[in-house]
C-alpha cells in the first residue's frame, strides 16, 4: 500500500441539524484511484464535498472532524488555498458559459496566479492533452466553451481542474450526464491520471468503480460500511451489507 | 380473454367539438387582448409622427433654443437644443450614480444573501419601485433645494439644478437596476459559482468576473429600462431641475429637459409651443425606441454567445 495523501478523520457533515454523513474515516492512498460507492442519498456527494471544503458553502451546512492533506488539517487552512490544492469535477459539466475553451482552462491560472502568457499557454495545452481533449479542440481553442458536446464539456472541466495543478482530484459522478462513449473516454482518462494525481471518484455505478478504482469505499446511510482494495471489496466483501449491495440485492 | 370494454355511445354534440369551440374562444380572447394592448403604443407613435414629424425635421430644431410663446408665423424659429442637452446631462449623471450603486447593491443582495442586509436591500428596492415619482422629486427638492439656503457655505446649490434633477432621477433608476440585476444574478446556475470556488478562485473575484459577467445580458436590460424610464420622467425633475429656456452653463442652475418642455408647452395656448411639444415628443420617442432596439440587439447577441437562447 502506497503512502497516504489525504485522510478523512471521523468526518461528520450536517445540513442544519441533520447529519448527512457520520463519523467517516478513510485514508486515500497517493497516486491511486479511490472510488466511493453507495445507493442514492447515502452521502457520497456530501462526503466528497467535505474534502475540498465545498460542503460548508451551502446554506446552513457545517462539518465536524478532520481532513488531513499531507498531515495538515484542511479545516485549519484558508479554504481558497485548500481548493487550489484539491481540484474538483462535478456531476454535470459546468464550463464558464461566457468564456472560450482557452479561457475556461486557463481560468485558475489567470485568476489566481501570476503566470506569463507563454507559461499559461503551455499549461493549457498540457491540461487539454491530459484530459484527452487537445486533439479535438486545438484548432478552435478560442471557440465558446458551450459549442462543445456534453462529453467534451466534461473533459474541458477536467482540463480546467488539472490546469490549476492540484495534488488531489475529486470527481463527483463525472459520467452521470454522459453517454457510454464519453463515459469510457473519461474512465480511460481517470486511469491515466493516477500516475500524477490522487483521485477520489464518486460513482453510483459499481462496474465503473470496478473498472477504474484501486480502492473502493462503500457508504450506506451516511456511514462507511467497508473500505479496501477494489478487488477484495467486490470479490470477498467482509460485510453482509456490502455483499448485498454489490450483488444487487438492494440500492 | 375478452377485448377492450365497449366505447360508450357518442352524443351528437360530443366533447371534442366543445373543446374545439372553447379553444377558439380562449385564443380569440387572448388575441383581442393583444390588439387592445398594442393599440395605445401604435396610436402614440402614429400621432407623434403626424403631429411632430414636420417640425422635427425643420432646420435647427434640434439645436436652437426655445421660441417665445406666440402664434404668429414670424416667430417660427423653434428649437429644443437645451432640452436635449439637459436630458442627456441629467440622465447621464443619474446613471453615473445609480448604475454602480444599484449593481453593487444587487450583487450584495444576491451573492451575500442569508444576512439581513441582503433581504433589506430587495425589500427597499420593491418599496422604492412603487414610490410615486412626484414624491421622489419632492423629497430631493426638500433636501437639496429648499433647505440648502440655510447652508451658507454652499450658496451655489440654493436653486433647482441639474445635480438635484440627476439625484431625483437616480432614485427612480436605483430600484429598477437593483431588482433586474438581482434577478439576473439569481438565474446564474449555482454550478458556475461552485466551479469557480472549486478552482480556488476567491469569492469576490468569482462574483465580479464570472458570476456577474454571466448575468450581464439581464443586468444590462435592467440598466436600459432604468435609463429609458429616467429619460421620460417629468415628475421627479419638475421642482428639482425646474426647466430652463437656455443651454446649461453649469450643473448648479435650473436645467431644461425634454419631458419638462413637453409638460409646459403641451398645456400652453401658443400654437407654436404646441408644435414644439409634438416635435419634442417625437424626438423623445425616437431616442428611446432607437436606444432600446440597439441595446436589445446587443444584449441578444451576448446572450446567444453565452448559449442562453
Amino acid at each position: 500500500m502506497s503512502s497516504t495523501k489525504l485522510r478523512a478523520r471521523n468526518l461528520t457533515a450536517y445540513y442544519g441539524s441533520k447529519a448527512a454523513i457520520t463519523g467517516i474515516s478513510i485514508d486515500f492512498p497517493e497516486r491511486a484511484v479511490t472510488a466511493i460507492i453507495g445507493p442514492s442519498g447515502c452521502g457520497k456527494s456530501t462526503f466528497i464535498r467535505c474534502l475540498n471544503r465545498l460542503h460548508e458553502t451551502a446554506p446552513r451546512a457545517s462539518v465536524e472532524g478532520q481532513v488531513l492533506l499531507d498531515g495538515e488539517n484542511i479545516y485549519d487552512l484558508d479554504p481558497v488555498r485548500v481548493r487550489r490544492r484539491i481540484g474538483m469535477v462535478f456531476q454535470k459539466p459546468n464550463p464558464f458559459v461566457t468564456m472560450s475553451i482557452y479561457a475556461n482552462v486557463s481560468a485558475a491560472l489567470r485568476f489566481n496566479g501570476r503566470h506569463s502568457r507563454a507559461e499559461t499557454e503551455v499549461i493549457v495545452a498540457r491540461s487539454l492533452e491530459h484530459a484527452a481533449l487537445w486533439e479535438e479542440v486545438k484548432d478552435r481553442i478560442d471557440a465558446p466553451a458551450i459549442s462543445l458536446s456534453g462529453g467534451q464539456q466534461q473533459r474541458l472541466c477536467i482540463a480546467r481542474a488539472l490546469a490549476a495543478q492540484p495534488e488531489v482530484l475529486l470527481m463527483d459522478e463525472p459520467c452521470s450526464a454522459l453517454d457510454p462513449i464519453a463515459t469510457s473516454k473519461i474512465e480511460e482518462l481517470v486511469k491515466r491520471l493516477k500516475s500524477e494525481y490522487t483521485v477520489v471518484i464518486v460513482t453510483h455505478n459499481m462496474q465503473q468503480a470496478a473498472r477504474v478504482a484501486d480502492y473502493t469505499a462503500f457508504l450506506y446511510l451516511g456511514k462507511l460500511v467497508e473500505f479496501g482494495p477494489t478487488e477484495e471489496l467486490f470479490e470477498r466483501p467482509k460485510d453482509k451489507l456490502t455483499e448485498a449491495y454489490i450483488t444487487g440485492r438492494f440500492g | 380473454m375478452s377485448g377492450p370494454p365497449p366505447r360508450p355511445p357518442v352524443s351528437k354534440f360530443d366533447r371534442t367539438s366543445r373543446r374545439l369551440v372553447m379553444n377558439y374562444v380562449v385564443a380569440g380572447l387572448c388575441g383581442a387582448s393583444v390588439l387592445v394592448v398594442l393599440y395605445p403604443l401604435l396610436d402614440i407613435v402614429y400621432t407623434a409622427f403626424i403631429q411632430g414629424g414636420g417640425v422635427l425635421f425643420q432646420a435647427g430644431f434640434l439645436t436652437d433654443t426655445q421660441p417665445p410663446p406666440c402664434s404668429a408665423i414670424s416667430c417660427n424659429t423653434v428649437g429644443i437644443g437645451p432640452d436635449i442637452e439637459g436630458t442627456l446631462i441629467m440622465v447621464g449623471l443619474a446613471s453615473l450614480i445609480a448604475v454602480p450603486l444599484g449593481t453593487f447593491a444587487a450583487i450584495f443582495a444576491s451573492e451575500y444573501k442569508g444576512r439581513g442586509l441582503g433581504r433589506a436591500i430587495s425589500f427597499t428596492a420593491d418599496v422604492l419601485t412603487g414610490m410615486p415619482s412626484i414624491i421622489v422629486g419632492a423629497f430631493v427638492y426638500t433636501y437639496f433645494v429648499l433647505y440648502a439656503p440655510t447652508i451658507e457655505l454652499s450658496p451655489q446649490v440654493i436653486i433647482p439644478s441639474a445635480i438635484a434633477g440627476a439625484l431625483a432621477l437616480a432614485i427612480i433608476m436605483l430600484p429598477i437596476i437593483v431588482r433586474t440585476t438581482e434577478e439576473a444574478l439569481r438565474i446564474v446556475p449555482n454550478s458556475i459559482r461552485e466551479a469557480a470556488l472549486a478552482l480556488g478562485i476567491p469569492k469576490w473575484k468569482s462574483t465580479l468576473r464570472i458570476v456577474f459577467v454571466t448575468s450581464l445580458p439581464g443586468a444590462l436590460t435592467g440598466i436600459l429600462l432604468a435609463v429609458m424610464r429616467a429619460a421620460g420622467e417629468a415628475a421627479p425633475i419638475l421642482f428639482t431641475a425646474a426647466g430652463s429656456p437656455y443651454y446649461a452653463q453649469n450643473l448648479n442652475q435650473p436645467t431644461a429637459a425634454l419631458p419638462l418642455l413637453i409638460y409646459t408647452f403641451a398645456l400652453s395656448p401658443s400654437s407654436n409651443w404646441l408644435k414644439v411639444a409634438w416635435g419634442a415628443t417625437l424626438f423623445l420617442l425616437i431616442m428611446v425606441l432607437t436606444a432600446n432596439i440597439i441595446a436589445r440587439l446587443m444584449i441578444h447577441r451576448m446572450a446567444v454567445r453565452m448559449g442562453r437562447i
